[in-house]
């Protein structure tokens, strides 16, 4: 966390001059060294670099040059949009990929099973910005069923604007929900599988389907209990494509989400908004991968996290 | 080469492409795709890179099987005039330029990287292993966003444009060199174990040597399958970075950037400059993953399809 911080600082420091941006170039010389010195920018790099990091303990970023507010508040009132966004969309990952995988598993050969895999080679191969620009093509522009664009109508609960309370947020909610599930699905149909395959061909399921316990069952409780462990490890570890293809995503729907808002900190040069998005990225990433272990620790206790394993 | 199957693919390859048609048929939709980009320059009606090729008074007009269309045009303009069908086969080039270039970086990182991990095992293994780890966690994508995103900050739009080509190659060619470390990884342990590296060994050949005149060849089939898939990957990470506007600019676009321009005005009624382009783009990594998967399989007969 630490390190990108560090990395946040130099990047900040080593892009642009922010006196130009607030000046202006006909300033006189004098006026100039003057204001670098009462913003602490003659000061030398590791002073500098102690003073953002002690802003960051205490919650200061630095202010966006275009909105003229501190960034932190910014990105914050942004997450909500990203966060349901992730959620519609890893709840449709679960609801498909989990029963497609497992049936794929469990009849190898059949029809269905080889369809659904012809079907994510397509899937994989698909980009995920022109899946939403088909989506939206088919469903808004040609059948009329959905919206295509923003958030909708939202609802706001204390400092959180949800969308998923009103009937209209929900309907904008789907079609980029469907976008951006439909590039993880593929990967997770084949891990789903794979992992089942290898659960399936141990002894404990022919023993359990040998004493007679339903297949279901055994599929269900037995197999898939132990298949999801791998599956929780890797899934962890897609949580940065996961941010990456969020922002596509938003960038089609224009969702107006955290994604959007660097991408738009990015065309119009906004240092501190871009830097304070990696930090926040950075953390969302630790977060998420220390859930990770704690999830799998649940699962499995035979996992240590100290890694002596 | 060692592997029967690759024997048996070069000695008839008719009889490999009756077995796996799907590869076949993508191979050949590959060729062609990779035939007019190269000859791009020849077959194009005009240049789409040069301004002065193209004129503002014939923007977004329709292909030309539809009405108000212009003979002039086959699959019609862009935003800015330019033909489409043109600007497709330029943009076809640069997604091969970078998909090309990009492996090749990969390759040149990954495989010495791998192999030496592999073969020497131990604590270079782990620290090889252990990069590679870390570099994977954090997606391709993300860190070519990032990277690209800060150049177009510091540098600002214009000089990202006139480096977009080299940038794209080093910044997906840097991203994404694990995933060959660890086939190459993977496949020299497995032949280093073997008795004709202990025999090269005891005749006195150097660790290089050896690595690169007896190990290399043999797991030759692994990095071809997997470098087809990540040219896919390359491929479609350019096309999204420039869909996104942090790769190639709107003066030379790739197929990424047309999507782009054209998706501003599709809702104009102009679809054809968004959705042609995407078919290409779909069409190419579709042969390209297709092509890798029959490769898998020919390469590998003990694996099943799928």
């Amino acid at each position: 966390m630490l390190a990108i911080l560090i990395v946040a600082f130099a990047v900040r420091a080593s892009l642009g001059d922010p006196l130009r941006e607030i000046m202006g170039e006909a300033v006189p010389e004098a006026e100039r060294a003057e204001l670098r010195h009462k913003l602490g920018l003659d000061a030398p790099w590791p002073v500098q670099l102690a003073r953002y990091l002690g802003g960051a303990v205490r919650g200061d970023l630095g202010t966006s040059t275009i909105y003229k507010r501190p960034t932190l508040e910014i990105i914050l009132a942004k997450f909500p949009a990203s966060f349901e966004l992730v959620l519609g969309a890893s709840l449709i990952v679960l609801l498909l990929a989990v029963p497609a995988g497992i049936y794929c598993a469990v009849r190898p050969r059949a029809l269905g099973a080889r369809l659904i895999l012809s079907l994510s080679v397509l899937g994989i191969s698909i980009p995920v910005f022109l899946t939403g620009i088909f989506l939206i093509t088919i469903f808004s522009v040609w059948l009329g069923w959905l919206p295509a664009f923003g958030r909708g109508e939202t609802v706001r609960l204390g400092p959180w604007e949800t969308g998923l309370l009103t009937r209209d947020g929900l309907a904008h909610l789907i079609l980029p929900a469907l976008t951006l599930s439909s590039i993880m699905l593929p990967l997770f149909i084949r891990l789903v599988r794979g992992a089942m395959l290898d659960e399936l061909g141990h002894d404990y399921v022919r023993t359990a389907l040998a004493k007679g316990a339903s297949p279901l069952r055994v599929w269900l409780l037995h197999a898939l209990r132990n298949a999801l462990l791998p599956l929780a490890a890797v899934g962890g570890l897609q949580v940065g494509t996961l941010i990456a293809y969020t922002l596509l995503t938003e960038t089609v729907f224009q969702w107006s989400g955290m994604g959007f808002l660097f991408l738009e900190a990015v065309t119009r040069a906004d240092i501190p908004l871009i830097t304070t998005y990696l930090v926040f990225v950075g953390l969302l990433f630790v977060v998420t991968n220390t859930l990770v272990d704690i999830v799998s620790l649940m699962l499995d206790p035979r996992v240590d996290l100290e890694g002596t394993r | 080469m060692s592997t029967e199957a690759l024997r048996k693919s070069q000695g008839s390859l008719r009889a490999v492409a009756a077995e796996h048609p799907g590869g076949a048929i993508a191979a050949i939709v590959l060729g062609a795709i990779a035939l007019a980009a190269v000859l791009a320059p020849l077959i194009a009606p005009q240049n789409p890179f040069d301004l002065a090729s193209f004129d503002v008074l014939d923007a977004s007009l329709p292909p030309s099987w539809l009405e108000a269309s212009d003979e002039r045009f086959l699959l019609g303009t862009d935003a800015q005039g330019r033909d489409l069908w043109s600007a497709i086969l330029y943009g076809t080039r640069i997604s091969l330029t970078v998909g090309l270039f990009a492996v090749a970086i990969q390759a040149a990182i990954g495989v010495p990287l791998g192999l030496l991990a592999g073969y020497a095992g131990g604590r270079v293994d782990t620290i090889v292993m252990r990069a590679a780890d870390i570099q994977l966690s954090l997606s391709t994508l993300m860190m070519a966003i990032i990277a690209l995103a800060l150049f177009r900050a510091g540098l600002g739009g214009e000089s990202l444009g006139r480096f977009a080509v080299p940038l794209l190659v080093v910044v997906i060619g840097l991203a994404e060199w694990p995933y060959l470390a660890r086939t190459a990884r993977a496949a020299a342990q497995v032949e280093a174990a073997k008795d004709y590296v202990r025999a090269a060994r005891a005749l006195g050949a150097s660790t290089p040597g050896l690595m690169w005149r007896h190990i290399l060849p043999n797991i030759a089939s692994p990095l071809i399958v997997v470098a087809t898939t990540q040219i896919a990957g390359a491929i479609m990470a350019e096309a999204a970075l420039s869909f996104l506007g942090l790769g190639m600019p709107v003066t030379k676009p790739s197929l990424g950037t047309l999507i782009r321009s054209g998706y501003d005005l599709m809702f104009a009624g102009a679809w054809w400059i968004t959705v042609i382009p995407g078919l290409v783009l779909i069409g190419m990594l579709v042969s390209i993953n297709v092509l890798g998967d029959s490769l898998r399989d020919a390469l590998d007969p003990r694996r099943m399809a799928g």
